[in-house]
């Protein structure tokens, strides 16, 4: 394992062309239509440590999630794995070994017609790790006691399972080519509250003993803050805000994340007036000028209204927004 | 009186393995204007009892005994075009998905002034200006204009926005809300929710507000029964639940949210998984998880009896119980 960070991120953009076909174009004289998914973001996660994206649908987090294992290649801007470029990392199977990703959906990842031995091994015989049947038996049973499942389970198929028990298997197979990162996309948003806690203690755990380092998307700002040490806010394929998690929690700066929490129905609050941030998310094919949130923002003046405002460092973390630089916030 | 009594409800689904008990035996009111939150784990049966007071069982789903009660009425034996008459005039719906609620075919506009003059003495021009009335008091901005739109003019917070001016716009008593607010995102959640909670109340709408995310339930509840396996586990009044919950599996339940006001190290966790309807077990149902079950728990079913604050189907305060 080396000292620097396991992933960094270095201004990745990711654009989708989503234009009508050309003759149609033509026939009602369009341009092409461009969609920012992400929209130019850098973070990066030292190793050990987990970083969480939050942001509502269509915000890009699982784009990110996406771009950081190479499933898509960014439209610009550099993925750096381990301080060696992503699209270098990726074609090099013991590189490619050391990162897994967890899906949200243990109904849809999960192939219905394989024993959940061979779902778990898969990776295992893909990356040739381990030679004779026997030996991979042993690991699968060794995975399958580890997420907390008997290795007997081995033998059922994935319907015989909830979806906690799906989302373990799910895990045990992320595990099996001993990756040290693991991009979780939305892993308990499928499953109930009582589950959800069962399988954020076993990452937890998981984290601990295995030394691995986690990227985290969810939509759940306390399940987030169970699991993070630093936690980064995106609207509309930018990132607005990136802070340590309790210093997020304690001041958040950026005037969405502020709304964002306001938005929260708490348990201790019962009967507390809340007032819920107006407006909804723009479309991401015409995003506003300036500083996208301008049109929800309660602080909004018009330099928000021209001028993107960029990440700049406040207290220790970073914001994007004009009112907090100005403390006029 | 109570304006929905539902008594000893029972819903079985027969099937060529045999008939699988879906709800047993479930009791509850709702008052005049109340709010009562329905919550429990996928599976509980918190929207099959939802389906059974609107009549609308998936078949081969039916009610095998037990009452529903409207206004001192029984509504659970009508003939489907009685039941017709009463949803949306008595009982207005609210389902999770706005879009497969409105008809993709219609102008928002023309379903509700369909709905309104089916339910109400009105004509139609006067529907049109009642329509506009409930889309300006939903909040959807421009309501004049945007009457005309078809369903998938709008985005999804919207969508709801219109799920929910049509289940008001007749003026129901009670209000059948199975998860309104889950496919939203969080922002437009709170606007939601806080806009329900406004009409139900200056409207005096009872709503039965069926959810598994018991922030919302906290927020907007004045009651909530909690169920599990089929059954309600729990009742009271919503603070007393939140707070000091008395049966274990609502502790557990309560435990496990993360919360947001603070970092734990680890969260609390109910082990194992809710029971499949074909392998209920004997006794208390959820015995196998229960951290304090005792030898009466694994043969004799509790039924709800007084915990204190609440009323909650546990032995643990049944007299003679291990303290």
């Amino acid at each position: 394992m080396s000292a620097g960070p396991m992933l960094e991120v270095q201004n990745v953009a990711r654009h989708f062309d989503v234009s009508k076909p050309v003759l149609q174009r033509l026939i009602a004289r369009e341009g092409r239509r461009t969609l920012r998914a992400v929209d130019g973001i850098s973070f990066d996660i030292p190793t050990g440590t987990t970083l969480s994206l939050v942001g509502e649908s269509g915000c890009g987090k699982s784009t990110v999630a996406r771009l950081v294992v190479g499933l898509y290649g960014p439209s610009f801007g550099k993925v750096l794995f381990d301080g060696q470029d992503l699209a270098k990392a990726r074609a090099d199977s013991a590189q490619r070994s050391r990162m897994q990703m967890i899906f949200q959906d243990p109904y849809a990842s999960l192939n219905p017609r394989w024993r959940v031995v061979d779902i778990v091994a898969e990776p295992i015989r893909a990356f040739r790790l381990l030679k004779g049947k026997k030996a991979i038996l042993a690991r699968v049973g060794e995975l399958l006691t580890q997420v907390g499942l008997s290795p007997l389970d081995g033998q059922k198929y994935p319907h015989e399972f909830s979806g906690g028990q799906r989302q373990r298997i799910s895990i045990a197979r992320a595990l099996s080519s001993n990756p040290e990162f693991l991009v979780c996309d939305e892993p308990t948003s499928a499953l109930d509250v009582s589950v959800q806690a069962q399988i954020l203690n076993l990452m937890k755990e998981l984290q601990q003993r295995l030394g691995l380092t986690y990227l985290f998307i969810s939509h759940n700002l306390a399940v987030v803050r169970q699991v993070s040490d630093r936690i980064g806010v995106m609207y509309l394929g930018k990132l607005v805000e990136l802070a340590p998690a309790e210093s997020l929690f304690e001041r958040p700066r950026h005037p969405y994340t502020r709304a964002l929490m306001e938005a929260i129905p708490d348990l201790e609050m019962t009967g507390r007036q809340r007032i819920p941030v107006g407006g909804e998310v723009p479309s991401p094919i015409s995003p506003p000028p300036g500083c996208t949130f301008h049109p929800r923002c309660p602080l909004a003046n018009d330099r928000c209204r021209v001028e993107v405002p960029v990440m700049k460092a406040a207290l220790d973390g970073m914001v994007a927004c004009h009112a907090v630089e100005e403390e006029r916030d | 009186m109570s304006l929905l009594q539902v008594k000893n409800l029972r819903v079985e689904f027969p099937t060529r393995r045999g008939t699988l008990v879906a709800l047993d035996d479930v009791s509850f009111e709702i008052a005049p204007g109340e709010v009562l939150g329905v919550v429990g784990e996928s599976g509980a049966g918190k929207s099959m009892t939802g389906a059974a007071i609107i009549g609308l069982l998936e078949p081969p789903g039916r009610i095998a005994s037990g009452e529903i009660l409207l206004e001192g009425r029984r509504i659970d034996n009508l003939p489907y075009e009685k039941m017709r008459r009463i949803r949306g005039r008595e009982i207005g719906t609210i389902f999770q998905d706005p879009l497969t609620t409105l008809n993709p075919l219609y102008t928002i506009g023309r379903q509700l002034v369909e709905t309104i003059t089916t339910h109400l003495p009105v004509g139609p021009g006067e529907a049109r200006e009642k329509a506009i009335g409930w889309l300006e008091l939903v909040g959807i901005p421009a309501a004049r204009e945007r009457i005309d739109s078809y369903p998938h003019e709008f985005s999804g917070g919207m969508r709801q926005r219109v799920v929910i001016a049509l289940a008001l716009c007749a003026e129901p008593k009670l209000i059948v809300a199975d998860e309104p607010t889950t496919a939203l995102d969080v922002s437009i959640q709170a606007q939601v929710i806080a806009m329900l909670k406004t009409l139900a109340r200056e409207k005096g709408t009872a709503m039965m507000l069926v959810t598994h995310d018991m922030g919302v339930i906290a927020e907007t509840a004045d009651r909530v029964a909690v169920m599990y396996a089929g059954r309600i586990s729990e009742i009271g009044p919503v603070r007393q639940l939140v707070r000091h919950a008395r049966h274990p599996y609502s502790q557990g339940l309560m435990g496990s949210i993360p919360p947001l006001d603070r970092r734990v190290e680890r969260l609390q966790q109910i082990d194992g998984a809710m029971p499949r309807l074909s392998a209920i077990p004997r006794g208390c149902a959820f015995n196998p998880r229960c951290p304090r079950v005792f030898d009466r728990c694994l043969v004799e079913r509790p039924e709800l009896m007084d915990a204190g604050t609440t009323r909650a189907s546990c032995w643990l305060y049944a007299e003679g119980a291990p303290a």
